[in-house]
């Protein structure tokens, strides 16, 4: 997924904007010339100016791109899903896991990778599991992780 | 080194524990470098969440002893796949993977391995040599000099290296952002925590990288297209026959590429995939047979190949002298050595020397244990290269939300990994590279602490930044750098002219 430079230029002016702004507000320490906003404001600054910069390189150099070129992978559909899958399976893990557990997150999220990446189908959830006790016997015995129990706190050993 | 300093050390290292953990981050090393798409870095990334839990000299230990044999173990897939296993071996793949079609597919891979382990000792004995006295001359520096050191260090990460400079500036200026996130400034005001209160001690290091290192490869991964690579011969000779007669015939070679290689890993910024690629075309360049290469010439391999290694150890030396990391991985070590209280600087050669020469002689064992650990990888590579990814690469996701899960008990850490993974693979695509964030982010503290000092000492007055002595040597340094693209620029631009007018 590649930006015109322009586009990139354009959106990375903006956060330094908002960078500035924000730092307008930041208060000064009473007898002393420098705050806490000298130096992310001069960081954002130096931000602004990349940014036109790059905004003016992208109109120079590459003026008959599109805005955005999607990537060969967006294009083919298993690939796409496989990367929205991976994604998701990181945002039901942050959801997910508290109420859960690590037990039932942890083998849900292996499950649906090794089917998305296409394993062999009798192997998908004996691999999950034993990965996960794997993994659960090492951060939560081995390194005192304390990895959330959830729904499964009845059986915890 | 006093002598009992050197006894403390060595019963530092040969404790029972540390040799395990060398071992075991050895075999991790050999294994993480041999499978194409996990890096040297991702390798350090995925084994910070452990040493968090170990005491510093074996967490520094693990780190050292993964990354030399990652570096060495990317060679091999270069050689049998055409595929290199770090970008660090990419320079000479395709050198490599010419030599193993002529069937000296072994030759290659002892050059890699025999040449790998002699530069690696060339640069911690540089390392020895050099670091004590410069951190004795570092003693003496004040918030002036290490402003400059980090501006230099900085300006080095943005101007040496392939990607453009100007997208490197913004890469580092996003990174030096993310450091101001938090209470952690001079003035301890709260800075662009958008009222999360997970936001007001920072962003965790830790997370952040395995994000940055670890999930952007993974999404790269699973984001890629090209067809399975194909292994040209399953059968590997002896790797280490006729390595003595090698070694005679490019001693020279072999010591240029371990300087180079040395020097650009003491350059922020810039670490072995840098040095072997400039190496290889320094071999190229000084060679009595420049024709030869790129049709399977085992002189490139030779000097790049101890390059990269080298180079391991050089971006060492700024990190423990001055705190200012030479690349990715030392970048992500210095999180580590700050977690463990054993700050990097020059008074870490006061306070812990025992620490110190303790991180030295795991180097010299490293790069010793490489040799044959690294024969014993070759005998099984072609079955290692056959591990299914499918399932490698899931287990790694799950290893990544742990591991950031661990360090602070709360699903924030997988939070920082989403966030971070997703930008690493955006900025990437985009030619932004991510090494100068990485070192904004790690030196962000260091120079705004640095800069507030100074300007209140000289009650803000910026000219005092170029009257001490260092400091001005320093910053004409800096400036040069900076002002060296502009210079070169209007060069190309006038000269034309110039030689049109005298015609």
């Amino acid at each position: 997924m590649k930006f015109h430079d322009t586009f990139s230029g354009a959106v990375l002016l903006l956060l330094a904007l908002a960078i500035l702004f924000n730092v307008s507000s930041f208060p000064n320490i009473p007898g002393q010339n420098i705050g806490p906003a000298a130096f992310p404001g001069l960081l954002a600054g130096l931000l602004a100016v990349c940014a036109v910069l790059l905004i003016i390189k992208g109109l120079r150099t590459q003026r008959s791109q599109p805005w955005i070129v999607w990537g060969e992978w967006m294009r083919s559909g298993y690939h796409l899903r496989n990367f929205l899958i991976t994604v998701g399976c990181l945002l039901f893990y942050i959801l997910a896991s508290e109420a859960l557990g690590f037990l039932i997150c942890s083998v849900t999220v292996l499950a649906v990778m090794f089917w998305a990446l296409q394993v062999r189908g009798r192997l998908i959830f004996p691999l999950a599991l034993g990965i996960t006790l794997l993994i659960h016997t090492i951060f939560y015995k081995g390194l005192r992780v304390p990895l959330p129990w959830g729904v499964m706190l009845p059986w915890q050993w | 080194m006093t002598w009992t300093i050197f006894m403390q050390s060595l019963g530092l290292v040969l404790d029972p524990y540390v040799l395990l953990v060398i071992f075991c981050s050895a075999l991790f090393g050999l294994f993480v470098g041999c499978i194409p798409g996990l890096t040297a870095t991702m390798a350090t990334a995925l084994l910070v969440p452990i040493t968090f839990f170990m005491p510093p000299v074996p967490a520094v230990a693990a780190i050292v002893t993964a990354t030399a044999m990652a570096i060495f173990s990317g060679d091999i897939p270069g050689a049998l796949l055409r595929i290199p296993g770090t970008p660090a071996s990419a320079a000479y793949t395709d050198e490599a993977y010419q030599m193993t079609l002529k069937g000296q597919a072994e030759v290659a891979l002892g050059a890699g391995l025999v040449f790998s382990a002699i530069g690696g000792l060339f640069g911690t004995l540089v390392m020895i040599w050099f670091s004590p006295g410069l951190a004795e001359i570092a003693l003496q520096f004040s918030s002036f000099e290490y402003f400059w050191l980090v501006v230099l260090g900085l300006a080095g990460a943005v101007f040496i290296g392939n990607a453009s400079v100007l997208k490197a500036s913004i890469a580092l200026l996003l990174g030096l952002l993310i450091a101001c996130i938090g209470l952690e400034n001079p003035a301890a005001h709260p800075r662009f925590t958008f009222g999360l209160p997970q936001l007001m001690s920072g962003v965790e290091l830790i997370p952040m990288m395995v994000g940055m290192f670890a999930i952007s490869e993974l999404l790269r991964y699973i984001t890629n297209l090209d067809p399975p690579p194909v292994m040209v011969t399953e059968k590997i000779g002896n790797i280490f026959s006729g390595m003595w007669s090698l070694l005679v015939k490019y001693r020279w070679p072999l010591v240029r590429g371990s300087a180079l290689g040395t020097v650009i890993g003491i350059q922020p910024g810039s670490g072995a995939d840098m040095a072997s690629w400039m190496s290889y075309a320094m071999s190229k360049k000084f060679s009595k047979e420049p024709e030869k290469f790129g049709t399977g010439h085992v002189e490139g391999i030779v000097e790049s190949g101890a390059a990269n290694n080298s180079s391991l150890a050089g971006a060492w030396i700024p990190a423990i002298v001055f705190g200012i990391p030479g690349d990715s991985i030392t970048a992500i070590a210095i999180g580590v050595l700050y977690l463990k209280n054993m700050n990097p600087g020059p008074m870490i050669f006061v306070n812990n020397p025992e620490n110190i020469y303790a991180i030295f002689l795991v180097f010299i064992l490293a790069n010793i244990i490489m040799v044959p650990l690294g024969w014993l990888t070759v005998k099984v590579a072609t079955r290692i290269l056959k591990v299914a990814r499918n399932i490698l690469m899931p287990t790694i996701l799950l290893f990544c939300i742990v591991g950031s899960f661990a360090i602070n008990n709360s699903a924030w850490g997988v939070v920082l990994v989403l966030f971070f993974g997703l930008a690493a693979f955006i900025l990437e695509e985009n030619g932004f590279p991510v090494a100068p964030a990485i070192l904004g982010v790690v030196l962000g503290t260091m120079m705004e602490e640095n800069f507030v000092t100074s300007m209140i000492k000289s009650d803000g007055d910026p000219l005092v930044f170029f009257t001490r002595p260092i400091a001005m040597w320093l910053a004409a340094g800096t400036l040069l750098i900076l002002i060296w693209p502009v210079i070169t620029w209007a060069w190309r631009r006038y000269r034309p002219s110039v030689d049109a007018a005298s015609r």
